[in-house]
């Protein structure tokens, strides 16, 4: 019973992980209707810097900062110069352009820092709370992350929903043209989205880097999972992702808990596979029509 | 079209034409084999599992219009099974790389029909997490797989009949350029069949083709299952060649590796897998040199052909989206375009490269 609190706790900070990345994959699928395969290499260069700003001498919260403000500046410049030439080409070609985007970053991370991993400081204690005698297995820096990720999820939610920046933003994902013709500027807005995405996988990437270390290849899995996440959700629903996140973080605790945790990917890959059989469009989805 | 009576024949039928190749080729290889060192002969090795792998991902993406990032994982399928059959179960090599490639073929069979109902990035994302958790399997079951240390599998004695100074390598190479003819044999007929026809219509429009009668995801579970046979019999040869299977040679690089030699060559092109594989083989050589000519250091040198994989597929598409073989093809289109109609040759339409 305790384990199966303990694995249902880190289920929870797992899947705000998740949620943090599947928020960067829907914002960009939004926007662009491209999936950016590259979002986990992308959020492994900014955790980088900010690894690199940490040692230089600077604090953790300056750090935090500086990966977020990178990340910013990193998604609005990918969109503009490599995403931009293929948004009206068939989706196969944004998905190997990101796919070589992944490539080249990963590859780039190892000649600057090397393919060892290294260890990333954790906002707060690791060490987890105590109650009655038993140590859970979820610590202050899992309930930093947790809040960490509400607060950004809510924060995107009054975005879209309560400004007109949002609205603009909403306009030109579900139809560019007639946002163009009331004055929206559509290409910016495509920008603005890739710029949040990258700020929001920056995010995740900081988060997480304590538990899985800080390598080129370590933020593999988690593209996997913020996809799968994504997908659940219905890759088109900010709330959708997060819930994703959520419920896929618990389904891969438990997996990984009770049956090892080289079965985790797969059993990503299983709920995957499913979810598309069944409901296509993810859990919250509606029925669309075909056109020939 | 008509030049002599039995040429043109041979012209024609698909079947005498694929032998024709494949015996032009294999002759060519062969001769290849003869003359080169054996550090040549294991690139050759290598050039030919990988263009077994890569024709078969090649078709899939360009007739199926179907993209697959799990196909490093179906080549571990295939190395497992040959390291298995052949170190446990004592089977013939040959014996134990046809089960490779039918293992492959049957795990193709689920994946494929989940790939039938999805497309674009929902299929890239799912193969991409195949690529990622299949491998991890040898982990689980360490008992059966190895776990990270893998199995190994014992050279191949070349035949007595060979003479006693006969290189492994080139014996080597003669077992992978045979498995890739054979790939080359199957997939060439397929293309120019009545099925290589309804997978173009499928890719162009699914729903017309459905309109017209046929069967849409049996066709595109069809393609992939082959390519995933394709794959697991180059996974096969690759273990023939490494003398091991390890989780470690599968990683997710080696399915985006794939994925720039289809890309560079030019999609749905068996041409063009020819010189996807060619890259595969001599970049990272290349870059090795590279590196010690200038003296770059291990983790710049190690992590070069990933960068210039990563800088092709990004180039490749913004600026040549079809690849080495497309521009052969517009380049002779352009010569053909200056000669008279009556020495046009015919030639086959193919596959439109970068349409979905």
């Amino acid at each position: 019973m305790t384990k199966f609190i303990d694995l249902t706790l880190s289920g929870i900070s797992d899947g705000a992980v998740y949620a943090a990345v599947a928020l960067a994959l829907v914002l960009i699928w939004r926007a662009t209707r491209i999936v950016n395969f590259a979002q986990g290499a992308m959020l492994m260069i900014t955790t980088f810097i900010a690894s690199a700003v940490i040692n230089a001498g600077a604090s953790y919260v300056v750090g935090f900062i500086v990966a977020l403000a990178t990340g910013l500046i990193f998604g609005a410049v990918v969109e503009r110069v490599l995403i931009r030439p293929v948004e009206d080409k068939p989706p196969l070609n944004a998905v190997i352009v990101t796919l070589g985007l992944y490539t080249l970053l990963v590859a780039v991370a190892g000649m600057i820092w090397g393919n060892q991993p290294r260890a990333f400081p954790a906002a707060f204690s690791l060490q987890g709370y105590k109650v009655g005698g038993t140590t859970l297995l979820f610590a202050p820096n899992d309930t930093f992350i947790v809040v960490v990720v509400v607060v950004v999820a809510i924060l995107l939610a009054l975005l879209f929903r309560r400004t007109t920046l949002g609205l603009q933003m909403r306009a030109a994902a579900f139809a560019p043209e007639v946002a163009r013709l009331l004055g929206a500027r559509v290409g910016r807005m495509f920008t603005l989205g890739w710029a949040l995405a990258a700020v929001a996988g920056s995010i995740a990437g900081v988060l997480v880097a304590p538990s899985v270390f800080l390598g080129p290849n370590n933020f593999d899995p988690i593209l996997i999972s913020g996809f799968v996440a994504a997908v659940l959700g219905g890759l088109d629903s900010p709330p959708g992702a997060v819930i994703g996140g959520i419920v896929l973080g618990l389904a891969l605790s438990y997996v990984s808990g009770y049956e090892g945790s080289a079965l985790a990917p797969l059993a990503a890959l299983v709920i995957l596979v499913i979810v598309l059989m069944v409901r296509p469009g993810g859990l919250f989805s509606v029925a669309r029509e075909r056109r020939v | 079209m008509r030049r002599g009576r039995s040429l043109g024949r041979v012209g024609e039928s698909t079947l005498l034409r694929s032998l024709l190749v494949i015996v032009v080729v294999g002759l060519l290889a062969l001769g290849l084999s003869e003359v080169i060192t054996p550090y040549r002969n294991t690139q050759l090795a290598t050039g030919a599992y990988f263009f077994a792998v890569l024709a078969g991902l090649t078709i899939l993406a360009g007739l199926g219009g179907k993209i697959s990032l799990g196909h490093g994982a179906l080549m571990a399928v295939g190395a497992y099974t040959v390291a298995l059959l052949v170190g446990n179960e004592h089977w013939p090599l040959a014996g134990a790389l046809a089960a490779a490639a039918l293992v492959s073929l049957v795990i193709g069979i689920p994946i494929g029909a989940a790939a039938s109902r999805l497309h674009g990035p929902y299929l890239a994302g799912a193969t991409l997490a195949l690529a990622v958790g299949l491998p991890a399997l040898a982990d689980k079951f360490p008992a059966t797989f190895g776990g990270e240390n893998g199995l190994v599998l014992n050279p191949p004695t070349p035949p007595s009949w060979l003479g006693s100074n006969f290189s492994l390598e080139r014996w080597e190479a003669w077992i992978c350029c045979a498995g890739a003819l054979v790939v080359l044999f199957v997939l060439y007929n397929l293309v120019h069949s009545g099925i290589g026809r309804s997978l173009r219509a499928v890719r162009d429009d699914s729903i017309a083709a459905s309109l017209c009668g046929l069967r849409v995801g049996r066709t595109q579970t069809f393609a992939f299952m082959i390519s995933a046979g394709c794959a697991g019999l180059g996974g096969g040869l690759l273990t023939v060649v490494n003398q091991l299977a390890q989780p470690g040679a599968f990683p997710l690089q080696l399915s985006l590796s794939l994925l720039t030699g289809v890309v560079l060559g030019g999609l749905g092109s068996l041409t063009g897998a020819a010189w996807g594989a060619a890259l595969l083989v001599f970049l990272p050589s290349w870059t090795n040199d590279l590196a010690h000519s200038f003296s770059l250091s291990t983790q710049v040198s190690f992590n070069l052909p990933l960068a210039i994989y990563g800088v092709i597929l990004i180039g490749a598409m913004l600026l040549w989206p079809t690849g080495i073989q497309g521009g052969i093809a517009s380049l002779a289109a352009l010569v053909r375009r200056r000669l008279p109609a009556s020495a046009r040759l015919r030639v086959d339409s193919g596959a439109r490269p970068g349409h979905r």
